[in-house]
């Protein structure tokens, strides 16, 4: 049976990795290419790229990242943020990356979902989905979570699946660096509307809330950034307890 | 020099395939990427990646007018050949996706839509799953020979399996809802459905095994 994928994610400003790391004498903190073979070597099951510079011009520093990621780590790189078009998308598949995630630029036009899945497979595109609690109800947000559309996340999820999305990140953004775990009711809700693999993201703290994304949660693969940054948890002993909770992992790396 | 030529029909994953045979070729082999006729009857090796779907990959092989110069290489000089992905589905006698459509019919069968075996399983096949060693031939026992741990899983990714018509031709299997063709050899053809190029170290090791393999 499929294992349950174990994805940390690096946050990438102009070229440098933020959101401090702490990997004292291990590698050079802020070197995205560096951190992403340690984790490669270290179990991870597929890497995230999350490119959050501000400024157009400088967002050929993630393409060369992603170049030279991709000549060292054998496993699959998604890259997003801030991809407006097919040739975006191009841009990063050409020279390696294996997905990419949309988010903003999906909500204001659909239909990049469904040429990018035309040009490049349903595999290659993942659509980024983040979620506010709104009464009883979710509500996507864009913008780094700082607009509002109105839209319900639920029928977000299955509309972004007829378009031709591969795959869905889904982040609470109500949870995202509470460390209180994964809105487990918004993410059985998606899991369970869509047939295609959900990414559980936002508000891991505890070793456990690994556990409750995929066994309450329904997700097919978890995504964290600081709890592995920060060395609070090592990949490998994650999986481990998740192993020791009759989770399937990969444990052969 | 040996000649390892990925084959560029503009439907692929090409530069991560490059990029991983570079990592092993140790400056020992050559690798290109090339949509030549002239590289294909050079190489030593060949690949040919694929990803998107059956009709527009077999589309684009058919038109990029390489297939005689491929099947010269591969049934009359016997030169090792490595399908991925879609490269490896194409190499049935039909595609079922959106359509029917012929492939390239080197091993028979068809390729048809996984079955959704219960209403929780998702599609794509997307993720590390374990490989179950089918039939051992002289490359598997080359392989094995390479690998310390007991359980292999490889990075698979795709909505589509290569129902083979003999089972002897399936090498490999997995399981998702179903059993999956996860590796085909006839002679000196192998096809498999899983990236070798994105499955870490298990990929290295079998795509150097696919480099050594003289015999199969």
């Amino acid at each position: 049976m499929i294992k349950i994928r174990i994805i940390p994610c690096l946050d990438v400003d102009n070229g440098r990795v933020v959101k401090g790391i702490n990997f004292v004498n291990l590698v050079d903190a802020g070197d995205p290419v560096k951190q992403a073979k340690f984790y490669s070597e270290n179990g991870a099951d597929e890497i995230t790229f999350l490119d959050i510079t501000a400024t157009h011009e400088k967002r050929d520093a993630m393409v060369d990242i992603i170049e030279r990621t991709a000549n060292e780590c054998l496993v699959p790189l998604t890259v997003g943020g801030g991809i407006k078009s097919v040739d975006d998308m191009k841009n990063f598949l050409s020279v390696g990356a294996d997905k990419v995630s949309v988010n903003s630029s999906a909500i204001k036009e659909p239909k990049i979902i469904t040429e990018g899945a035309m040009k490049f497979g349903n595999q290659c595109i993942v659509v980024a989905i983040d979620a506010k609690k709104i009464k009883n109800s979710w509500e996507v947000f864009i913008n780094g979570g700082r607009v509002g559309t109105g839209i319900d996340a639920i029928q977000w999820a299955k509309k972004v699946e007829k378009l031709g999305a591969g795959e869905i990140l889904l982040t609470s953004m109500d949870r995202d660096g509470t460390k209180k775990g994964f809105d487990l009711e918004l993410t059985k809700k998606i899991s369970s509307s869509v047939g295609i693999p959900v990414i559980a993201s936002g508000g891991i703290g505890k070793i456990d809330h690994f556990v409750d994304g995929v066994v309450k949660g329904g997700a097919s693969a978890l995504l964290a950034a600081s709890v592995f940054h920060f060395g609070e948890f090592g990949i490998s002993e994650v999986k481990k307890h998740l192993i020791s909770k009759g989770i399937n992992v990969r444990m052969d790396y | 020099m040996n000649l390892l030529t990925i084959i560029d029909y503009g439907c692929g994953n090409i530069k991560s395939v490059y990029n991983a045979f570079n990592l092993i070729s140790k400056k020992k082999l050559k690798i290109l990427i090339s949509s030549k006729e002239s590289d294909i009857k050079k190489s030593s090796h060949l690949v040919l990646p694929g990803v998107g779907s059956f009709e527009s990959c077999i589309k684009g092989l058919k038109s990029s007018n390489l297939i005689d110069s491929i099947l010269e290489k591969v049934s009359i000089e016997k030169k090792p050949f490595l399908g991925i992905c879609v490269g490896m589905q194409m190499l049935a006698t039909k595609g079922f996706e959106n359509g029917e459509f012929m492939g390239l019919d080197w091993i028979g069968g068809n390729v048809k839509k996984l079955k959704k075996t219960h209403k929780h399983l998702k599609i794509p096949h997307m993720g590390w799953n374990n490989l179950e060693i089918k039939k051992e031939n002289i490359f598997i026992k080359k392989l094995k020979k390479k690998i310390n741990s007991q359980e292999i899983s490889a990075y698979f990714v795709h909505s589509y399996n290569f129902e083979t018509k003999n089972s002897d031709d399936k090498i490999m299997s997995t399981h998702y809802g179903q059993e999956i063709t996860a590796m085909v050899t006839k002679n000196n053809i192998i096809g498999v459905q899983f990236h070798p190029e994105k499955s870490h170290k298990f990929g290295i090791k079998f795509l150097e095994a696919f480099l050594e393999n003289e015999e199969f």
